[in-house]
């Protein structure tokens, strides 16, 4: 069964759809990656189905059951989210930023439990966070509080993880270290990631499934092999792209690219 | 999850250290600002215009003497006007602090948003339409007032393209303030109440009578319970809204119930000193340094902050200048407009 299925949504103001009709499937226990240009509703599909925003029509399913119709409370313990924009209040260190993630499963004025405790260690230790915990959280590098969301959504001990471009504004090194994480949850604990990534390269390497978008629509989904061709890049990024075989994943990577006006056409090496 | 039994104990025991920790802080600085204010209210009891001394006080609340006139000028005048000064901190403050923590809005505070402008002008309505109107519906009039000055600060502030900023707010606080207070006072000229008006611009607890106690206790008791059951809430909401959501908060039953107890409070500490700013601005950025993010403790820390500050300004207030009483409002601006810069020039920060 697939882990998420969108159905038919409609998403945005009533005379200015972002998405119209849209339907499309994320698979258990695997990365998807969701790719586009700006502006082609790929942070709105993401926001539609971790609930931020309400579709007009259609609807999200969680594991078959509309997402609308279940508590929220309940979602919470089947799916994380770390949303694009996540800033930590200041003067919080990791270790409460990270407790949090335990919200969705405590009672009303409980306190932590032993299980809680386990998944916070577990989570500050998979992300590496041990000996930052006692940090503030808004006075670590970018990298690292990317990984403090990261190791609060782990906390909430969900199977499925929800990313908005987990990797903007960070360096290569500190992306790809981000992106191994994920890969390493995947494979070692069967998690189903759902993400938006702006780098494609990125998106071919680490993904099992890729949806490419473009003006609200789904332009093309599939492994990154059939997603990852000339034609497709042309449709979706207006881009003739060069690509070349992937060292590390042997998935389709682009080497280099052109504005399509300006070029002599797509090149395979 | 791979722990070791020892290495998991180990970490264990270190962080049930750690965690009983915060509590601790907390409640050593609850129990030092309680005795604190305690010791505040009796000096503020036995200090004024007129000096009684400390054993008359003891002495007004367990062998109360009708004959006596300190015990008359105790009984009637003082003990009121203190404890609505603390009623009254306690309100504005803790509307503060949830004010901030719902909003992430640094900057927030019932005065530089417009609720306490709100509440003052549907005061004045109230005193020129239904003069003589008991005290348990005028207090209600506040509360909607509040509502309404809320409601057209927001209204003004998201008609901005780039969408709401804590600045923006602030400013269409300020104008919309100016405005209400400009048509409060076109009431009271117009009626010929000024005089009644006067105090509530000025700010002050002089006027505060058991009767108003009556009615506005109950009401803060409730709204600060509600406050404290709402707090985990609070907390997980000044995280951002859409990781709140992702946890699984339910957002419109929080956000409803948090508008709620802010109007009521804000609506029912204007009613009683009128439209005191910056006690709800200062006040919980203080208790986030002392207790940490926690609002489970920011918002009884709050509480208690908020009545010693507005104890103390009530206080100083008669004794700066006496037997004139500076209004409590000025006081407490002049510790509340710096600060208000500092958090400014801050960029707003978050909270």
């Amino acid at each position: 069964m697939d882990a998420l299925e969108v159905n038919k949504i409609s998403v945005g103001y009533s005379n200015d759809l972002i998405i119209k009709d849209l339907s499309v499937s994320m698979p258990k226990h695997k990365i998807t990656t969701i790719v586009g240009p700006n502006g082609c509703g790929k942070s709105t599909l993401l926001k539609t189905i971790v609930r931020v925003l309400q579709a007009k029509e259609g609807a999200v399913f969680l594991e078959g059951k509309a997402i609308h119709t279940l508590d929220t409370k309940e979602v919470a313990k089947r799916m994380a989210v770390l949303p694009q924009t996540a800033q930590a209040p200041s003067g919080l260190t990791v270790f409460e930023l990270v407790s949090y993630g335990r919200f969705p499963h405590r009672k009303r004025m409980g306190r932590l439990s032993k299980h809680d405790y386990e998944y916070i260690h577990w989570a500050l230790d998979v992300t590496g966070l041990n000996d930052l915990r006692d940090q503030p959280a808004n006075a670590l590098s970018g990298g690292q509080r990317q990984r403090v969301w990261i190791a609060m959504a782990l906390a909430q001990g969900t199977d499925i993880l929800v990313l908005d471009e987990p990797t903007t504004y960070l360096d290569l090194a500190h992306q790809l270290d981000i992106l191994l994480l994920l890969q390493r949850l995947n494979k070692e604990e069967g998690r189903t990631i759902i993400m938006v990534l702006h780098d494609l390269n990125h998106a071919s390497r680490f993904s099992d499934y890729m949806i490419a978008m473009r003006d609200g629509a789904i332009v093309t989904e599939g492994i990154p092999n059939e997603v990852m061709t000339c034609d497709y890049l042309r449709r979706v990024f207006q881009i003739d792209a060069e690509l070349i075989s992937c060292p590390h994943s042997a998935n389709p990577v682009c080497l280099s690219y052109q504005l399509c006006e300006h070029s002599a056409g797509c090149k395979v090496r | 999850m791979e722990w070791s039994k020892e290495q998991m104990d180990e970490k264990e025991q270190l962080q049930k250290v750690k965690d009983t920790a915060r509590p601790t802080v907390g409640i050593l600085i609850l129990t030092t600002g309680t005795v604190l204010l305690m010791f505040s209210l009796a000096l503020s009891i036995s200090l004024g215009a007129a000096d009684i001394d400390f054993n008359t006080v003891w002495g007004t609340i367990f062998h109360f003497n009708p004959n006596s006139v300190d015990h008359q000028i105790i009984w009637e005048l003082r003990i009121p006007r203190v404890i609505g000064a603390a009623i009254v901190g306690s309100c504005f403050a803790v509307s503060g602090a949830l004010m901030q923590g719902m909003t992430r809005n640094p900057l927030a505070d019932s005065g530089l948003l417009g609720l306490n402008a709100g509440a003052a002008f549907m005061l004045a309505l109230c005193f020129a339409f239904f003069p003589g109107l008991s005290y348990s519906y005028v207090i209600v009039f506040s509360f909607l007032g509040a509502a309404l000055g809320a409601g057209i600060v927001y209204g003004v502030g998201s008609l901005s393209e780039n969408g709401l900023t804590p600045i923006r707010l602030v400013l269409a606080g300020a104008a919309v303030s100016a405005l209400l207070g400009a048509l409060s006072e076109g009431i009271a000229l117009y009626f010929e109440i000024g005089q009644d008006l006067a105090f509530w611009y000025a700010g002050g607890v002089s006027g505060t009578t058991w009767g108003q106690l009556k009615v506005v206790t109950p009401w803060l008791c409730i709204a600060l319970l509600g406050a404290i059951a709402l707090s985990r809430s609070i907390t997980i909401l000044s995280l951002g809204e859409e990781v709140a959501i992702g946890l699984g908060e339910r957002m419109g039953r929080v956000k409803l119930l948090s508008a709620v107890i802010i109007l009521v409070l804000a609506g029912a500490a204007v009613s009683v000193v009128g439209a005191v700013s910056f006690v709800g601005l200062i006040v919980p950025h203080l208790a986030r340094r002392l207790v940490g993010h926690d609002y489970r403790w920011i918002i009884p820390a709050s509480a208690m902050l908020g009545a010693l500050l507005v104890v103390l300004a009530d206080l100083t207030a008669r004794i700066i200048n006496p037997p004139y009483e500076t209004p409590i409002g000025a006081l407490i601006a002049l510790l509340g407009v710096p600060f208000f810069l500092y958090l400014a020039r801050k960029g707003g920060g978050n909270v």
